[in-house]
């Protein structure tokens, strides 16, 4: 197997060829922030927060803004993960994610572990320098033991991946486009009339909202488990089904 | 031929009444695709003479093809509308029948592609593409013949060529002209392509909203197909290539070539980020060359004159808007956008001034009229902080509020975002309502300040093209028109 060095920010490390600019930093323990990226699966690099600035790649001096997530590190790369530039456009799709939605941390059930709400935390978004939009936004409670409130609801997509690639009932999907875009269920029904629904919960544990939760849960009570699907993915690329 | 009467009854001069016009004929009367100055429709031509059939100031259409040819005008070759044109891709349109391959053979259509075959050498093919510095007409401008040597380049059995016809920039019609017009030159580019990097398949992927044009290539696959131009052991070869239609549903962003690929293949048409590119993972995980209608269009050209009679080749372009004459042209590339916009398109209306030229559509900028000695090349324009785009140059007056222009595109990019990426779904709502404030006089300094950061933040975070370039028509319209948007600002606010 090859190796590749590459450095980010001060780190100089090596790295196996094929590793992502993510994994890479994870491994010389420098955070960057992820939303729709979840370890075990698939990443499509929608939300844009874990963009770092490359250069040194393909010849190329200027630097490039690139997702992490999907970015293969190179020989001689040279990443920064935290220029003003980057902190600037991580701040602004927090707060567009916050003014698209309708987010009311303190009735929230998932107040408290939010992953939202810990990147605003993180980005340092006190407040939002964009209006609210509080758009019209339903809630589905069609299904006997979860809850959908697309209120809280970030696109991120996780779901509709966890339900496809992970549990194979593909009950997710999204829905039109741009700013009318919405997770739907089945081909747009109540989700309680999927028949496709395998009812194993995995898109709640995955969710890192509010937007899919249990309905015995209340405020502040959710714990989103991101955990269960890599201890899963795991066991069935080991097949170690013994922890 | 020569003789018969050709009418245009392509999308603008049918519009204009020319098949009451055709089927109210006592003459045989030749269907031909678009003549030029489309402002001047319906329009007809006998030999090299171009005839407007266009009616009076506020009167009706004259009631047959007779009474119109009757009143008649001409329009003379030495008009700076026609003479200053080099017609390329545009050669045969509007002189052969677009629905009658015997028509378009007896004009030279696929004599290149059988040269090409008989020559039996696809590399040379891809030298001349890359001697002649073809560049992508689509809009970003990659050079054709490198994309062509790495399709040709990848390992694999099976490849598909793709032409991208899904033009959807407001105010563009360049391609649709030469589906209408020649169907059968871009069949054979694709052909040429296909043979040149050693692909079997092919699709066109064509908006929905073109359905003379999806009729005319439909017929014109067909014809290919029936006489051996298209198809198994064409040309008496060992090449096979087979062209699809793909109908888009009206997505703009389907026309960013990951999200097309995905539509082709039956998904969700939304981008995904590159590497890989089409070029090593395209339709089916295939490697996939995409190119737009017009470069495919180049290449029967180019072939036929060679790399030195060929030199800087030509851009066609639709000019609309605030101009006398408004129509499809085909110009040598690098002239100067005055040519076109005063001396080709006469220029504003009576009494009014020019004020601006918007290319490149929702992804392009505005230039001043200072800035109209710019000769139209990839690179200049791109200094200006337009882009070439695919062909569409709108041009407004002194009329027209900038800061209206810029609301307008950003409007469209909000609708036609795909939603995947945070930047652009949501970027564009609030660039929006930021324009509108400012327009309805309600937006302060710090609004147009936020304005600016929020276009740098949605241009550089996006996902795709469309969302990278949706905030250039307000940030082109800000550095050249800053004046429109501080007019709007709140009275009494300070004006930096």
């Amino acid at each position: 197997m090859s190796v590749c060095t590459l450095r980010i920010n001060d780190h100089d490390i090596a790295v196996p060829a094929g590793t992502t600019l993510l994994q890479a930093a994870q491994q010389a323990t420098i955070p960057i922030p992820t939303l729709c990226f979840l370890e075990g699966l698939s990443a499509v690099a929608a939300c844009r927060l874990c963009l770092v600035e490359v250069s040194g790649a393909d010849g190329r001096e200027e630097p490039r803004l690139l997702a992490a997530c999907v970015t293969a590190a190179t020989e001689g790369m040279r990443v920064q993960t935290h220029t003003p530039r980057l902190q600037e456009i991580r701040r602004t799709v927090i707060e567009l994610l916050f003014t698209e939605g309708n987010h009311v941390c303190a009735i929230c059930v998932a107040n408290g572990h939010c992953e939202l709400q810990n990147l605003a935390v993180e980005v340092g978004m006190d407040h939002s320098r964009l209006p609210y939009r509080f758009p019209e936004r339903h809630v589905d409670l069609s299904h006997p033991q979860y809850g959908l409130d697309h209120n809280r609801c970030i696109l991120c997509t996780r779901c509709v991946r966890v339900c496809d690639e992970v549990e194979g009932a593909h009950v997710w999907d999204v829905g039109w486009r741009g700013e009318h875009c919405q997770i739907i269920s089945g081909l747009h029904e109540p989700w309680g009339d999927v028949q496709a629904c395998t009812h194993c919960g995995k898109c709640v544990d995955v969710c890192p909202t509010g937007a899919l939760f249990h309905k015995v849960d209340t405020s502040s009570e959710k714990h989103g488990h991101p955990e269960r699907l890599q201890r899963l993915m795991h066991a069935r690329t080991h097949q170690q089904w013994t922890p | 031929m020569s003789s018969c009467l050709r009418l245009c009854t392509a999308a603008s001069c049918r519009s204009r009444g020319a098949m009451a016009l055709l089927q109210s004929s006592d003459r045989p009367v030749k269907e031909v695709g678009c003549l030029g100055p489309c402002s001047e429709g319906p329009l007809a031509a006998e030999g090299a003479q171009l005839l407007s059939l266009k009616p009076a100031e506020g009167e009706p259409l004259a009631p047959s093809l007779g009474a119109a040819l009757a009143g008649s005008r001409a329009i003379s070759a030495d008009d700076p509308f026609l003479k200053l044109q080099r017609r390329l891709v545009l050669a045969r349109c509007g002189v052969v029948d677009p629905g009658c391959i015997d028509d378009a053979l007896a004009q030279g259509a696929y004599q290149q592609l059988q040269a090409v075959l008989a020559a039996n050498n696809p590399s040379a093919v891809i030298d001349t593409v890359r001697r002649s510095g073809l560049r992508g007409r689509g809009g970003a401008g990659y050079p054709t013949g490198l994309k062509w040597a790495t399709v040709a380049a990848m390992p694999s059995d099976q490849k598909v060529v793709v032409c991208n016809a899904d033009e959807g920039d407001p105010g563009a019609f360049m391609d649709r002209t030469l589906m209408e017009g020649d169907p059968h030159t871009l069949l054979e580019g694709m052909a040429i392509a296909a043979f040149a990097v050693g692909a079997a398949q092919g699709f066109i992927y064509i908006r929905a909203e073109y359905p003379l044009a999806i009729e005319r290539l439909r017929r014109a696959i067909a014809a290919a197909e029936a006489r051996g131009w298209l198809g198994t052991a064409i040309g008496g070869s060992r090449f096979s290539f087979g062209i699809e239609l793909r109908v888009g549903a009206g997505a703009y962003v389907c026309g960013e070539e990951t999200a097309l690929i995905h539509s082709i293949e039956g998904r969700r048409g939304v981008p995904r980020p590159r590497p890989p590119y089409p070029a090593e993972h395209g339709v089916f995980g295939l490697p996939t060359l995409i190119n737009n209608v017009e470069t495919f269009g180049n290449i029967p050209p180019l072939l036929r004159l060679g790399v030195e009679a060929y030199g800087a080749g030509t851009k066609v372009f639709s000019l609309t808007g605030h101009v006398q004459r408004s129509g499809v042209l085909e110009v040598p590339m690098g002239t100067p956008l005055r040519t076109i916009v005063e001396t080709m398109g006469g220029g504003a209306p009576p009494g009014r001034q020019i004020k601006a030229v918007q290319t490149g559509g929702p992804s392009g900028g505005c230039i001043p009229a200072s800035a109209l000695n710019t000769p139209v090349d990839y690179d200049s324009l791109k200094a200006l902080g337009t882009i070439m785009g695919s062909g569409g140059m709108v041009v407004m007056d002194d009329t027209t509020n900038m800061v209206d222009i810029a609301a307008f595109f950003i409007a469209f990019s909000r609708e036609e975002s795909c939603g995947k990426c945070i930047p652009c779904r949501s970027g564009t709502v609030q660039l929006e309502m930021l324009l509108r404030k400012l327009l309805e006089r309600r937006a302060s300094a710090a609004d147009l300040t936020q304005l600016e950061a929020l276009c740098h933040t949605v241009a550089d975070a996006s996902l795709c093209g469309l969302g990278q370039s949706a905030p250039k028509p307000v940030l082109s319209t800000l550095r050249h028109f800053r004046g429109d948007y501080l007019e709007l600002l709140e009275p009494g606010e300070v004006v930096r």
